[in-house]
């Protein structure tokens, strides 16, 4: 399973804290969690579509080619805005 | 060289803050920075609102504490961050940099503060007479980056 966490703002949107994908290939990356993700209903297209989406991997900031793996935690939010 | 980061709900003290900082007897410059919740113009801010990811905004904070230790000469850092809810005028973070000389102080002081408000997971929800939003990332805080890289 991958455990995948939505924070802030984009949580509110979604309706959704935290969501378990079942891991069928040893190929998956960030892009294409995310287009699972997306396919869900038309309100995750559109919310998980937007450009300014960050995402971090195990708790690390990373680009959507990086490669995820079963047991992984990812974790998409907004843009930060402490300080 | 020590770092201290703390991400907490209660309050801080400048004055502990300071005292703790002064420790280090290779310290001749400590630079110190605190974030307060400011009042809005258009409208009454009752408070706001802080969330995090808890666990990733630890080690956030830690690695760009240990940054900073890497690019200038440091005797300490610590950074405090507060989350939950907050009212006008209460302290949000606290950075606190001791250093032999005060140049890295300030330019290690102020770089903390770029990379925190670009790569530490929190975010800011303000409560208003008008309703509740969510804080809009600033393009300005995005570009303050670039005199570091």
């Amino acid at each position: 399973m991958i455990k995948i966490l939505f924070f802030a703002a984009l949580r509110e949107r979604l309706d959704c804290e935290q969501y378990l994908l079942s891991c069928e290939s040893n190929t998956l990356n960030v892009a294409s969690v995310l287009s699972q993700l997306q396919s869900r209903c038309q309100n995750w297209q559109q919310e998980l579509s937007r450009t300014d989406l960050l995402c971090a991997l195990n708790q690390q900031l990373v680009p959507l080619t990086a490669s995820v793996q079963d047991g992984d935690e990812l974790a998409f939010f907004p843009p930060v805005t402490g300080g | 060289m020590s770092i201290f980061v703390a991400v907490q709900s209660d309050d801080f003290c400048l004055a502990s803050e300071y005292s703790e900082l002064r420790r280090n007897a290779a310290c001749g410059a400590i630079v110190t920075f605190s974030g307060l919740v400011r009042e809005l113009h258009d409208t009454v801010l009752h408070g706001m609102t802080l969330e995090h990811y808890p666990g990733m905004t630890e080690q956030a904070l830690n690695r760009i504490a240990t940054d900073a230790l890497n690019h200038w000469q440091l005797a300490a850092v610590h950074i405090i961050h507060r989350v939950g809810r907050l009212k006008p005028n209460e302290q949000i973070v606290f950075v606190g940099v001791a250093s032999a000389h005060r140049a890295a102080a300030f330019a290690a002081c102020e770089f903390i503060m770029d990379y925190l408000k670009n790569r530490a997971p929190f975010w800011k929800k303000e409560h208003t007479a008008e309703g509740d939003y969510w804080v809009e990332a600033k393009a300005s805080d995005q570009q303050a980056l670039a005199r570091w890289e």
